[in-house]
């Protein structure tokens, strides 16, 4: 369908993003939000952005989105949106009792210039927040940075208003999971859990956008991380950060406020992004990689040496998010695979290019920012002939274009079930990763061998 | 139990109480899980199906993102409509101006896609930051010699119902253009179906054997000459009355062209909607062969309709959907089918809207304006509902509580409207509210003995598993 629209030269775009490769800050901070427990995420805005992210994580996860919208209207945006915040924290806590209401703003309230901070403390001051109750808010303006620096904004906020040093230390280590699905927070607790680490996790949707049926409507599902963990994050030995753009700002941030040491580290998706990870679990907490945990390992190791002649120089393209992408070229480039283009609309900068070129080399095209769009990946994939390609949904048009096997990755999903349930980190995801990348190779094998070739043994 | 906030008391009601008077049109309360949304998605959903235009969305990425091919607006020709264009304003422009980059952009699309017309949708930040998106637009029509149209949807500006009268300000742009085509005098515009899964399609096959000619069709399966020569036709027959009623209104105020409501939902109301028509043109010809056609359609679908009935009959509805005139439709399609209606609101509905309501639904229906989840799940437990009818959001909260779910909104893969509308509509239903997949929901345990007597329609009609 796009194939019409898109011609195979460069087209020069100077001043318009065709077919965004990422989307706005606030539906990341809502999703972070959600990951608090007992949390009512809240769009300082009009009514229509929340909506929106409703809808998108609804569509992605297919499960009940709950947030609250300050509904501005013309009187807000010129008098400002103070009242309709005041209004708003007041009526939640009577009509929806949430533990914690998470502010984000949208690119009115930030143009504006509301000042949050100062109205909930005006909000505490005038009785408005019911005690126990917190209110914390993040800014995320929607014409800076994506849907992931968004989430880390709202991450880092978390952080700011309740992590805590009380100078008595709980032993625990932090691990701030990034922007993933809940089946990825959940299996990093997992593997923490089996090599007997006590954690924090956060934020953790796990269990939140992904919860079971149960017969009732919950405005609050079981999951999330409590906030008195968050608040104890302060005292905990270390802090892990998975993912450069979507951890980092907050696992610095609680270095700096509560001198918690912070190890940066790629989401650990793959072999050796995994390895990382538990290394680093094991020497931070002191303790010994279990022997279920070497078998994990070992079963992963093992599939990729029966099958590696089928990825022996395929070529892949990939889109999506910075801490997404540079843990997937990572282990495709590991597998043999050749990676063609690399592509994604949230701004990584030179660190993320460095990232990508470090297990790439030259030959790669690399591009995030302004001007990256799926436009722009659309004539990368025709081009360059890739074998497979990696991306969230709304690369199945193009994928349908060229004819060339899809893999979802990334965020949002609409048509497909599995990502909030099976994780892709860890070495049970890079299993599954490399389940899904052999099938669709293989398929395509069979689909296009010729009759005296298709047999029943690969 | 949860707590209805006074302030929202007066949008509930449930009929047989005294006194009828919903309160509606009033913004959102601060603070609401409200289901609704802005201006700019008003307006974007109705220009959107216009497939040989270039929509162009100045504002930051988000907006442009959200709204990319979201609609399942089907075209038979051009899927320009399809694609995502933004300006994707940055820090940058949001201090110095959007202008430049807006003419920039412009001027690259048109002249990349040559589209028929061009529209430009304002959103939330571009009336703050004071770009004057009309002389930007002026400018590069005089240049590219097409419509370039400035859409007013800043998302404050309103609700909703404000984008679609953006909407209509912008169509009527293109009204008018075309003096040449010949046109039948026995004609219409279709307005306000978006053939969402081919709809409009359906529609206009019926008004083509009934011998009258579609002069447009505003805005499903839209093409930016059609609208042009619209202006000559002798009728407007509006469906989304909630949208295009001021489009219809500007015509008839300029062209004198007039107008009559319509729905193509459920039987009678189609049936109806082609009579209305038939009559307007006072030909003998066309009335036999809207007869014919009624009739033949009628048979053709009854039985199957009747099928699904056995199995449903019965069981009770909650409708919560953007349009109030939609509300109206379902609630008679339902009766069709043995379903009951027992919670019916809309986003949108107004004073009028809801007193229809209110007569044509059974005592002791709620009828709720802007409602909010936590209020239509309590609703729908009261009420003890079977099947939810509703929008995207909507969906995973019914699906929790055990219960069924249709999607009348934008999430549609099958024709609803028309005859064989119904027949699609009474399968989904059927397919949802009596899958066996409920006799494993907590909620539903106690309840799945009725579900196990009745038998399965479906395997009655004798031909393979039409359940998937
Ligand atoms: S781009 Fe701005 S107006 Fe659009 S959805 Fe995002 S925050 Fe809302």
């Amino acid at each position: 369908m796009l194939l019409r629209h898109t011609p195979e030269t460069n087209t020069e775009k100077t001043a318009l993003t065709v077919n965004p490769a990422k989307t706005c800050q606030p539906v990341g901070a809502m999703y972070a939000a959600l990951g608090i427990h007992n949390c009512l995420p809240h769009s300082h805005g009009s009514q229509g952005c929340c909506a929106y992210h409703r809808s998108a994580l609804t569509r992605h996860y297919k499960d009940p989105i709950m947030a609250t919208t300050s509904s501005f209207t013309e009187g807000a945006s010129v008098f400002g949106g103070q009242a309709n915040l005041m209004e708003s924290i007041h009526n939640i806590f009577t009509i929806y009792s949430p533990d914690i209401i998470a502010v984000h703003t949208t690119c009115l309230s930030e143009v504006i210039g509301d000042d949050l901070k100062q109205i909930i403390n005006k909000a505490a001051a005038e009785g408005k927040i019911p005690a126990g109750k917190r209110v914390i808010h993040t800014n995320t303006p929607s014409f800076k940075g994506s849907h992931v620096t968004g989430f880390a904004n709202m991450t880092q906020s978390m952080v700011q208003y309740l992590s805590e040093s009380t100078g008595k230390k709980t032993g625990r280590i932090n691990v701030i999971p990034g922007f993933v699905e809940p089946s990825d927070m959940e299996e990093i607790k997992r593997i923490a859990a089996e090599m007997g680490v006590k954690t924090v996790v956060f934020p953790d949707t796990s269990g939140v956008v992904n919860s079971p049926l149960e017969g009732k409507f919950r405005m609050y599902p079981k999951g999330g991380t409590v906030v008195e963990d968050i608040i104890s994050a302060g005292d905990s030995t270390a802090t892990l950060a998975l993912g450069r753009l979507a951890s980092l700002p907050a696992a610095k941030l609680l270095d700096t406020k509560c001198k918690v040491p912070l190890f940066p580290l790629d989401l650990p998706i793959g072999l050796r992004a995994t390895d990382a990870f538990v290394d680093q679990l094991r020497k931070t907490a002191g303790v010994s990689v279990p022997e279920s945990i070497m078998v994990e390992r070992g079963q992963v190791v093992d599939v990729l040496t029966d099958m590696h002649q089928y990825f022996y120089r395929k070529t892949a393209a990939l889109v999506g998010d910075p801490d997404h992408l540079v843990s997937l070229v990572q282990f495709l480039t590991d597998l043999d695979m050749k990676i063609t283009s690399v592509v994604t609309g949230t701004p990584g900068g030179p660190k993320f290019e460095k990232a990508v070129r470090a297990c790439t080399g030259d030959e790669t095209f690399v591009k995030s920012g302004a001007g990256a769009d799926m436009f722009l990946f659309h004539q990368l994939v025709k081009q360059r002939k890739p074998d497979l390609i990696f991306g969230n949904t709304y690369a199945k048009y193009i994928a349908r274009d060229e004819d060339i096997p899809l893999i979802r990755i990334g965020f949002p999903i609409y048509d497909r079930v599995g990502h909030q349930y099976f994780p892709i980190v860890g070495y049970r995801g890079a299993l599954r990763l490399l389940e899904k990348i052999l099938t669709a190779l293989l398929d395509r094998q069979d689909r296009d061998a010729p009759e005296e070739s298709f047999e029943l043994v690969m | 139990m949860i707590e209805i906030l006074k302030e929202r008391e007066q949008q509930v009601y449930e009929k047989g109480e005294s006194r009828f008077d919903l309160a509606c049109e009033k913004p959102s309360l601060a603070g609401s899980v409200s289901q609704r949304a802005c201006v700019f998605c008003g307006s974007r959903v109705v220009l959107y199906p216009i497939a040989d235009a270039l929509h162009l969305v100045h504002g930051p990425v988000g907006c442009a993102a959200y709204t990319w091919d979201i609609r399942g607006s089907v075209s038979s020709g051009p899927e320009l409509h399809r694609m995502s264009f933004s300006t994707d304003l940055s820090e940058r422009e949001v201090i110095y101006g959007g202008e430049k980059k807006l003419y920039a952009a412009l001027t690259e699309l048109i002249e990349a896609y040559k589209p028929r017309a061009a529209f430009v949708y304002a959103t939330c930040i571009v009336g703050l930051i004071g770009d004057d998106v009309q002389a930007v637009c002026a400018r590069v029509e005089a240049e590219q010699a097409i419509p370039v149209i400035p859409v007013h949807s800043e998302g404050f500006r309103g609700s909703k119902k404000d984008g679609y009268r953006a909407a209509c300000e912008a169509l009527f742009r293109l009204v008018g253009k075309d003096d040449e085509t010949p046109l039948s005098p026995r004609s219409i515009n279709i307005l306000g179906d978006f053939n969402l899964a081919g709809e409009t399609w359906i529609i206009k096959e019926y008004y083509r054997r009934m011998g009258v000619e579609t002069a447009s069709c505003i805005t499903g399966d839209g093409r930016v000459g059609e609208i042009g020569r619209s202006h000559r036709a002798s009728l407007n027959v509006v469906q989304c009355s909630g949208s295009m009623t001021y489009l219809a209104q500007l015509m008839k105020k300029t062209y004198h062209i007039p107008f009559k409501r319509v729905s193509y939902f459920g039987i009678e109301d189609t049936a109806e909607a082609l009579y209305t028509v038939a009559r307007h043109f006072k030909d003998a010809q066309v009335l036999r062969n809207t007869e014919e056609l009624v009739a033949s359609e009628v048979r053709r679908i009854y039985p199957e309709v009747e099928r699904f009935r056995t199995s449903l009959e019965g069981k009770k509805a909650a409708v919560y959907v953007g349009g109030s005139f939609k509300a109206f439709s379902l609630v008679k399609a339902l009766r069709h089918l043995g379903i009951k209606t027992v919670v019916v609101g809309s986003q949108t509905g107004n004073k009028e809207d809801y007193d229809y309501l209110g007569e044509i639904c059974d005592p002791g229906t709620v009828i709720v304006d802007d409602t909010n989840p936590l209020e239509l799940s309590r609703f729908m437990t009261e009420k003890d509902v079977d099947l939810l009818i509703g929008g995207v959001k909507e969906r995973p909260i019914a699906y929790k509580m055990g219960v069924a779910f249709c999607d009348h909104n934008h999430e549609r893969k099958i024709a609803l409207a028309g005859f064989e509308g119904m027949v699609n509509f009474s399968r989904e239903v059927y397919s949802s509210t009596m899958s066996p997949v409920w006799q494993f929901s907590p909620a539903r345990i106690g309840r799945e003995a009725r579900t196990a007597v009745d038998a399965d329609v479906e395997s009655t009609k004798g031909h393979g598993a039409a359940r998937c």
